[in-house]
């Protein structure tokens, strides 16, 4: 493994240049008093660049990566990134913006914003936008303060929301924390949400229901119309989990089926890349009704002048500093341009017919709790295996062995020993062979010499890492 | 222009294995009347053309490379070494997921690893995260751990913390009954008289900005023996360049460190850069925010990093999760990282002395400048100072723009009834031929 950069550190060595000082030496304590000055100098680490650059060149090969090997991850949507949006992103003129400068000094940013928000409110059926949120979570949270500031205008006290079993965990927390009371609604074994069982909690104190559709089974609500019929009929409203849009995307839109509020993950769908973890966007659409309490400021267009507004008196606020993850925002639209109209509904199709021609495959020898077709993604279980002693587990750290980043496991929670699997339109066809191959002969490994699974993997740079004792006696810094 | 390998014959055979004649059946289960032909946005086009078209609008922008720039306000312009793009652009590790399976994510755990040890470091914390959004969001989910940790229902937060954050911060509290009392400057810090009216046992956190929005260094040694006479934590906003130099979080006392990172390496980007660190003291190690990487052993005892702590989070708590954040802010993080990497202590120092250095020489030149005079007694300052001025501030603002600078941030908005009153950023990007540039403009 390669040392941790204090491991690398000598005394006297210097990574950067630091710029001249034309200033001349003047003793620092003389501008500022001693007693504001730190007294214990930091242990960072003193490596020269060449050595600098080698550590991280082999800390980044030590990584699986969209660029490097098949990354079927379900609900995670890593799809290819092409770097003509990086180097898009990375214009002068796009990239060497200061948040405060004069307006009139930025109206091509703020062109490229507004048309964003204008083809976000196209591809989900919403009729405005906010493109602030950090992130899918920030935008759930976003959209539920919507919600909240939405009731109290009409003067109605409702604080419940109702959040299906088979939802994303950050889908309860955003609620939790926009002050809501949480109603769990037990979904069925197939992963649909049975409208009786709505009823039965549907009472006059809720906000709304938050639906992920298709949902993080890959199935799509049968009784969708059903269900928001009965949410509008009771006053409450309905938000939309859209981090799965890509399932959907030129096909149907969710406002048309009666979403009020939306987010989307631009991370997901739009192809920008996860970064190991963030920064991600996750804009929030919202119908008419909402539309005055989004976030501030806002972009408004006159005659080809584009400016921010911030005299908002009904506006939440804001969610996040300045204006949103810009750069990632710039790879969403230049995505959206370079595929127009048909390129985004190829995207949804190819997606669609990706993962239902791998379950096709791979439903012959694991079992499919949620049907034999699916939208983007599936779910296996790995349930069968446990009579050789193997798990689900097992099968995804054998599947390292061989070069595969891991589907996504032991979600949805709902799921037996879950396998998750979402392709992407990136692959082709013989990646999907090859990968299909790979895991039926893993299961057939799982029958014959069920330790190569327990001890997999070998053939990553580290074996199998004991996360209970990372937990139990905690190292997090040197 | 699309990105899809499947051929049409491939296309094919993938549908007679599904048992479809037409993609379209695979979409049966929307119902029909949502569903539409085509969406309303332009074509498609090519890979040139995009390029065209999006040098075209980015030309209608003025760009910092361009432009000299002496704003700053929350984000900064500072030099980045070329290592740090040259590391975070390479595709491994922005085209990275969470890394959810330790063994094939190495490198982005062990960078984080890195990068927590560097941000406990600097700020002389025992804990740090794996980043934030921004700095807004990691002061607001500072703000609400205390709230958390001590079951109490008032924060006290200083009117010179970032106008921006304290907006964002009420976002985040509007579904709870906290009350906010902000205290109001004197001088360009925090009255501390008013400060001590406020504190008592009922008050869950102290949050203060230092340097502040105005650039000034709070006293924070008082304020630490306030709050903790009343049991409330103290949270410190901060700018973590200035780490370089002024005295620490952890050696004031603080209990929480929170800031935006994009001063450690990233662009300006519109303010679009960002990442919030969150550091902390060991205690509240099970209550912080976020991800955090811990280092194990993998079963021939090597040294590997996983996630951990991961009890806390949404994935496992649901609504009882500490907080609802899952994608963070990991590549900006990285930037972080590799840039803090590079300098090590002695280059920060010399890097944080530079900015000092350069700020003060502005300062000075330019309050002897007709029509321009310190706005606050002896502020003292990092990288950022306010004047105030009996000039008209547009007429500034277009004077210098038309010298190609971009002046000045004007306080008006924010701070009505400091509306002569302009906030200066002076960083080591600025050469003193630069400044006197300013200056001579000002002057005419
Ligand atoms: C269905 C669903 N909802 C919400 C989220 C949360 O999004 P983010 O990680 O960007 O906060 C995710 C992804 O993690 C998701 O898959």
């Amino acid at each position: 493994m390669e040392k941790i950069l204090i491991e690398l550190s000598q005394e006297g060595q210097i990574g950067y240049s630091v710029p001249e000082n034309d200033m001349g030496e003047t003793d620092i304590s003389k501008i500022l008093p001693q007693k504001y000055m730190r007294a214990t100098i930091p242990k960072l680490p003193q490596v020269s660049e060449p050595d600098l650059r080698r550590h991280f060149t082999k800390l980044s090969q030590l990584n699986y990566s969209l660029t490097t090997n098949f990354y079927p991850l379900g609900s995670c949507t890593m799809k290819y990134n092409p770097p003509v949006n990086e180097k898009i992103a990375n214009l002068p003129g796009l990239r060497y913006l200061h948040p405060y400068q004069p307006e009139n000094t930025v109206q091509g940013m703020l062109e490229i914003l507004y048309e964003l928000q204008d083809v976000f409110c196209q591809i989900t059926g919403m009729d405005n936008m906010t493109l602030q949120p950090s992130a899918g979570a920030q935008g759930e949270f976003t959209g539920l303060l919507l919600i909240r500031a939405y009731f109290k205008s009409k003067n109605e006290r409702r604080n419940k929301i109702i959040v299906p079993d088979s939802a994303h965990g950050t889908n309860p927390a955003s609620a939790k924390i926009a002050g809501f009371e949480i109603l769990p609604l037990h979904s069925e074994p197939d992963g649909h949400i049975d409208p009786a069982k709505l009823k039965e909690i549907l009472t006059d104190d809720v906000a709304a229901l938050m639906l992920t559709a298709p949902n993080t089974l890959g199935v799509f609500e049968k009784d969708i119309l059903i269900l928001t019929d009965m949410m509008h009929k009771n006053g409450s409203l309905l938000y939309y989990d859209g981090a799965n849009l890509n399932a959907l995307m030129g096909h149907a839109r969710p406002g048309d089926l009666g979403f009020d509020i939306i987010h989307i993950n631009l991370h997901k769908t739009f192809s920008t890349p996860h970064g190991g973890g963030g920064p991600g966007a996750g804009p929030v659409g919202v119908k008419k009704a909402l539309e005055p309490f989004l976030p501030k400021p806002v972009i408004n267009k006159n005659k080809n002048v584009y400016s921010f507004i911030y005299d908002r008196p009904k506006s939440i606020g804001k969610v996040r500093s300045f204006y949103g993850n810009i750069p990632v925002l710039i790879k969403a639209y230049c995505y959206i341009k370079a595929l127009g109209r048909e390129g985004l509904k190829k995207v949804s199709e190819q997606a669609v017919i990706n993962a239902n021609y791998l379950l096709a495959i791979l439903k012959e020898k694991l079992p499919a709790p949620a049907g034999d077709r699916c939208m983007h993604e599936f779910i296996l279980s790995g349930k069968p295996l446990n009579k050789c002693g193997v798990k689900t587990l097992d099968v995804a750290k054998r599947l390292l062995d061989y070069g595969y980043y891991a589907p996504t496991i032991y979600f949805p929670l709902i799921i037996e020993e879950a396998i998750m699997i979402e392709p992407t339109e990136t692959e082709s066809k013989s990646t999907l062979d090859e990968f299909a191959r790979v895991l039926i002969n893993i299961l057939e490994e799982a029958q014959n010499t069920p330790d190569l699974l327990k001890n997999a993997p070998q053939n990553t740079p580290v074996s199998r890492l004991n996360e209970v004792e990372a937990a139990r006696k905690p190292i997090l810094r040197w | 222009m699309n990105y899809i390998p499947v051929t049409d014959k491939e296309k094919q055979e993938m549908l007679a294995k599904i048992g479809v004649k037409t993609s379209d059946e695979l979409f049966s289960s929307i119902p029909k009347s949502a569903r539409i032909k085509d969406l309303n946005i332009s074509a498609g086009i090519s890979e040139q053309a995009l390029i065209r078209l999006l040098e075209d609008k980015s030309k209608k922008n003025s760009s910092l490379k361009d432009f000299l720039n002496f704003r700053g306000a929350g984000i900064y312009e500072h030099f980045i070494p070329t290592l740090v793009e040259e590391i975070t652009s390479r595709s491994e590790f922005s085209t990275a997921y969470t890394p959810y399976q330790p063994e094939a994510s190495q490198g982005t755990l062990q960078s984080i690893f890195e990068y927590q040890s560097m941000i406990a470091e600097i700020t002389g914390m025992d804990v740090a995260n794996a980043s934030m959004y921004d700095g807004a969001s990691a002061t607001a989910e500072a703000a609400m751990l205390s709230l958390r940790s001590s079951g109490r229902r008032k924060l006290i937060i200083s009117g010179l913390l970032h106008p921006e954050y304290q907006q964002v911060l009420r976002t985040y509290l509007q579904g709870t009954d906290v009350d906010i009392e902000v205290i109001q400057q004197v001088d360009g810090i925090t009255s501390l008289s008013k400060l001590k009216n406020f504190v008592n046992n009922e008050c869950a956190s102290v949050i203060i900005q230092s340097p502040n929005f105005f650039g000034s260094i709070e006293d924070l040694d008082e304020i630490r023996k306030l709050t903790t006479e009343h049991g409330a934590l103290l949270i410190q906003v901060l700018n973590p360049l200035s780490l370089g130099i002024l005295k620490t979080p952890g050696e004031i006392g603080c209990d929480i460190a929170v800031g935006e990172g994009q001063v450690l390496g990233s662009a300006t980007g519109f303010g679009g850069f960002t990442f919030g660190f969150f550091a902390a003291k060991k205690a509240l190690a099970w209550k912080i925010p976020g991800r955090i990487v811990g280092q194990t052993i993998d079963t021939k005892n090597r040294r590997g990093f996983v996630l951990t702590l991961q009890a806390r989070e949404q994935h496992i708590k649901r609504e009882k999760a500490t907080s609802n954040i899952c994608t963070n802010a990991a590549l900006n993080a990285l930037s972080g990282c590799v840039y803090l990497s590079g300098w090590g202590p002695h280059g920060l120092k010399e890097l944080a002395g530079l900015n000092i250095r350069k700020s003060h020489y502005a300062y000075d030149k330019i309050s002897k400048v007709k029509g321009f005079e310190p706005a606050f007694k002896n502020q003292l300052f990092f990288n950022e100072f306010v004047l105030r001025t009996k000039k008209n501030i547009d007429e500034i603002e277009k004077n210098l723009l038309s010298e190609n600078i971009i002046g000045p941030f004007a306080l008006k908005g924010f701070y009505p009834e400091l509306s002569d009153c302009l906030l200066f950023c002076v960083t080591e990007t600025k050469t003193k031929e630069d400044i006197d540039k300013l200056v001579a403009i000002l002057g005419k």
